[in-house]
């Protein structure tokens, strides 16, 4: 088991790299989908994403979970394959077929042996162009979809979530649950996934990346592939802007549990945020780095109080999630918040010192080679640098951006963006409720 | 721990590095640590990871968990490098770097930039031999360890099934007990325990070095030689080989959790992997696994879940290696207003199929493909081609099995997997662990 738990969204934070030895190419399809490539023929395997604007954040209160439902039908039956078609063709070609989706986006991951590719390639065209959408399907995922949302409630981490992302972001589309709520699923008619479907899987708002054992000419033939079919589609509204908190709150849940998750949140940055690099380095400092980092070393280290605590800033297209988490004993909770909230606090208010920058500095630039050492690591940032329309230079200039970060911005950045005296906290399991 | 080892294994396992020439390459230092290193130029990088053969398979009763408590120990400083400094130092030369630790071994590890090997070697092979354990140290560390526990079983309906079952099942492997350790060996554990295990265990000649990267091999050995080289062999215990005695009936127990819907556990026992050119159970049964949860088309997910729902999910998996016995594994949830006991019987019609008709061709075809495309999958991470080297050299297998395991695969018949089926999915041979929902006083979302 993991010595320390480092949560899978911190490396989702640091997003970002590639050598400038790692050669991009950008195209766009005949029907208007962005493409990103990097040719590799070190393994004869190919890895491709496609991603739409179509995440929870295009869901709406009343019929929540949409999205992820229409994501998981499409390749449940597509043109002329039932699913067990669909799945039973992967399986005998050794191709793996993946999910993306948070709050911006919905797609598909494929892996395939590039003796395959043809093959996998049009299995994926066709749950992209010619989703069935079985009636029969949808009323059986709707009763599976529900039994899983009760199975979470009795998971003190997921109730925990659930409660500070609908906090956190109130009306707004990324406070609702990806999965939906009983009565939203129960509500969901066939006629509601296809007009998902045709609204948000459209050319104009796909990105499709690319990497491995094919050549230019190949990329644009499985591009083409995964695009002509799809219609330009019609602009669809922007997300609205995310409103900052105007004062603390704080939801205590009772919960037969042996320990208190505790979460404590701030909207944060956009994927284009001129703060984006001082937060991320400054994140580093206060509980992005591990053992190095002042949340882990008080609450951990020096006080036994833990097993993991962490902070990170999640970025999104609107203000994504900072948010600060722990899972403590029940007794000890006030205690541990208590630490949390004055690190937190100090922090912020006072920045880093000179040698905390040297060493969050060193880790994010020494630890560059690291992000960009395997095919899936490299379509992954594709995908993004495609999706957000990063420059394409994003992952060269990376570590020149880490390294200008000054102390004075970091603590500049910090205290504009996160007011500790107004920020969200939920503690699921609190003793007689708090 | 368990997790980890269901994750990374069944088919996985079987899947792995390419024939390459001489690569990897191993040597074996005069005071017995083993060096194995594979060379992959993809990407300037290096993964550099150390294998103990001491997991919770070899704790004795009162100190359950204390091969995983030392592991977290084993950050808590020597003479040379104090507390803390171990992450510190890894984390300024740009490396990530980690431990686990499971049944079977104990392993460390660290992924940097390649010129940053030397100071990987020279850290990790100081704590082989250098280890404080200061009382200190163990008294914040140990309640750590708690809070790991509560975090990932106490609070876990579905890892507490899972931890009560595994010590139902086995009657003498020290299987039966968690990794992490039972709660109150974890309160009464000192670092007296702690500092005996690692006397007895932590020795050049009880670990494997795995480098797998952007490196010279002939570079790496003298690394190896410069930094490991100088440390004394132990005299190791002799392991005695608890061997579980067959089981003469069905196994059922009930566990009440604070929950909202059922889940049950069904697991038969099953071999392992002794020798990997010999044996051919042992893949007949990955193939079986394959053929009924491998894909979403394979028979369980179809028969339960689409075709009569009586399931929202459930799946099969089995783990062909291990230092201790093997368990055939089978999960569900059963659907709404649907039984533990009607999904049980579900499954139990699946099993018999197979016991009376055996699979198909077209099965055991597909569940091939798999197994060979997903071999060239895994290369495209190094941290992976290292785990899979070093967890079969701990559970005493050898990393050149890896392609004769690949080929057993190929070779295995339908009727190897009817046999297999037969032989093993009997009543007697199994335990079913049901958990049973209970309510969840203070579930109200009410401020």
């Amino acid at each position: 088991m993991l010595n320390k738990l480092i949560p899978g969204l911190f490396f989702l934070v640091f997003a970002s790299a590639a050598h400038a030895t790692l050669p991009i190419q950008h195209w766009q399809s005949a029907s208007g989908a962005r493409v990103l490539f990097v040719e590799n023929h070190d393994m004869p395997m190919v890895d491709v994403k496609v991603d739409f604007a179509a995440g929870s954040g295009r869901d709406t209160a009343k019929k929540a979970g949409l999205a992820g439902m229409t994501r998981h039908l499409m390749a449940l039956g597509a043109g002329d394959l039932t699913e067990d078609q669909i799945s039973g063709k992967l399986a005998d070609i050794g191709a793996e077929l993946g999910s993306d989706f948070d709050r911006d986006i919905a797609g598909f991951s494929l892996r395939t042996l590039s003796s395959q590719r043809d093959e996998a390639v049009d299995l994926l065209a066709k749950i992209l162009d010619a989703p069935k959408f079985d009636q029969k399907v949808l009323d059986r995922e709707k009763t599976r979809q529900i039994v899983e949302i009760r199975e979470a409630e009795m998971d003190p981490g997921h109730i925990a979530r659930e409660t500070f992302d609908k906090l956190l972001y109130g009306d707004h589309p990324y406070g609702l649950r990806a999965d939906g709520e009983i009565d939203t699923v129960q509500s969901f008619t066939r006629q509601d996934v296809v007009d998902f479907y045709e609204t948000h899987y459209v050319a104009d708002r796909e990105v499709i990346a690319i990497v491995g054992d094919l050549t230019r000419k190949e990329a644009e033939a499985v591009a083409e592939k995964l695009s002509g079919g799809l219609p330009p589609g019609k602009p669809i509204p922007a997300l609205p802007e995310v409103k900052l908190p105007t004062s603390a709150e704080t939801k205590m849940i009772p919960y037969p549990s042996t320990q208190s998750h505790i979460l404590i949140g701030y909207p944060g940055v956009t994927r284009d945020d001129p703060d984006y690099f001082p937060l991320l380095v400054g994140n580093y400092v206060l509980g992005g780095g591990g053992f190095e980092s002042r949340l882990l070393n008080e609450v951990r280290e020096k006080r036994g109080l833990a097993y993991s605590v962490y902070s990170y800033f999640y970025p999104l297209e609107r203000k994504g999630p900072f948010e600060v988490g722990l899972q403590t004993r029940k007794d000890q909770t006030r205690e541990a918040l208590a630490i949390v909230r004055k690190t937190m606090g100090d922090y912020i208010a006072k920045g880093p010192t000179s040698k905390e920058i040297v060493a969050a500095k060193e880790n994010l630039v020494g630890g560059f080679p690291l992000r960009i050492d395997s095919n899936r690591k490299i379509v992954d940032y594709l995908a993004m640098i495609g999706f957000y329309h990063l420059p394409l230079t994003y992952l060269d200039d990376f570590t020149k951006k880490v390294d200008e970060v000054t102390a004075a911005q970091i603590r500049d950045a910090f205290s504009r963006r996160i007011n500790p005296a107004d920020m969200v906290t939920v503690v699921v399991g609190a003793p007689n409720g708090g | 721990m368990k997790r980890i080892r269901s994750a990374l294994c069944c088919l996985a396992l079987l899947c792995a590095a390419p024939p390459l020439f001489a690569n990897p390459y191993m040597e074996t230092l005069p005071n017995g640590l083993k060096v194995i290193v594979k060379e992959d130029r993809r990407a300037p990088v290096v993964v550099s990871q150390v294998w103990y053969r001491a997991g919770s398979v070899d704790e004795y009763n009162g100190t359950t968990g204390v091969a995983h408590a030392l592991e977290h120990m084993m950050f808590k400083g020597t003479k040379k490098v104090p507390a803390g400094q171990f992450s510190k130092l890894i984390a300024a030369a740009g490396g990530r770097e980690n431990a686990f630790t499971t049944q079977d071994f104990t392993a460390f590890f660290q992924e940097l930039d390649k010129s940053k090997l030397p100071l990987a070697m020279r850290l990790e092979s100081d704590r082989m031999e250098n280890l404080l354990l200061s009382g200190k140290e163990f008294s914040k560390e140990i309640k750590v360890v708690m809070e790991e526990r509560r975090l990932r079983t106490e609070d876990q309906p579905h890892a507490l099934l899972y931890e009560k079952m595994m010590s139902v099942a086995f009657q003498d492997s020290p299987y039966r007990r968690p990794v992490i350790g039972w709660m109150n060996d974890l309160q009464n554990m000192t670092v007296e325990d702690a500092r005996a295990w690692y006397h007895r265990w932590y020795a050049p000649n009880n670990a494997t070095l795995v480098v797998v990267g952007d490196v010279s091999h002939q570079q790496v050995f003298a690394l190896a030689k410069q930094y490991y080289g100088k440390i004394k062999p132990a005299i190791l215990p002799v392991r005695k080989p608890q061997i579980e005695p067959e089981q003469v009936g069905i196994k059922r127990i009930d566990v009440k959790a604070p929950a909202n819907t059922p889940y049950f556990l069904m697991g038969y026992h099953a071999p392992e992997i002794r020798d990997a050119a010999k044996d051919w159970e042992p893949y007949a049964l990955d193939v079986l696994a394959g053929v009924l949860d491998g894909n979403p088309a394979a028979r369980l997910d179809k028969a339960l879940t689409r075709d009569n729902p009586v399931a929202v999910s459930v799946s099969a998996s089995y783990d062909d290696t291990g230092r201790g016995p093997g368990m055939f594994v089978i999960d569900a949830t059963p659907s709404q207003g649907k039984t533990a006991t009607e999904v049980e019987a579900a499954i139990r019609a699946q099993l018999e199929k197979v016991v009376r008709d055996g699979v198909t061709e077209e099965e055991l075809k597909r569940v091939k493909a798999q197994v060979t495309a997903s071999h060239v999958f895994q290369r495209d991470s190094m941290f992976y081609q290292a785990m899979q080297i070093g967890q079969l050299e701990s559970v005493g297998l050898s990393y050149k099995d890896i392609d004769v395991m690949l080929k057993k695969i190929n070779e295995v018949t339908a009727e190897q997997v009817q046999q297999v089926a037969k032989k093993y999915f009997t009543d007697d041979n199994l335990t079913v662990a049901a958990l049973v929902p209970q309510p969840m006083k203070g579930d109200s979302h009410a401020k």
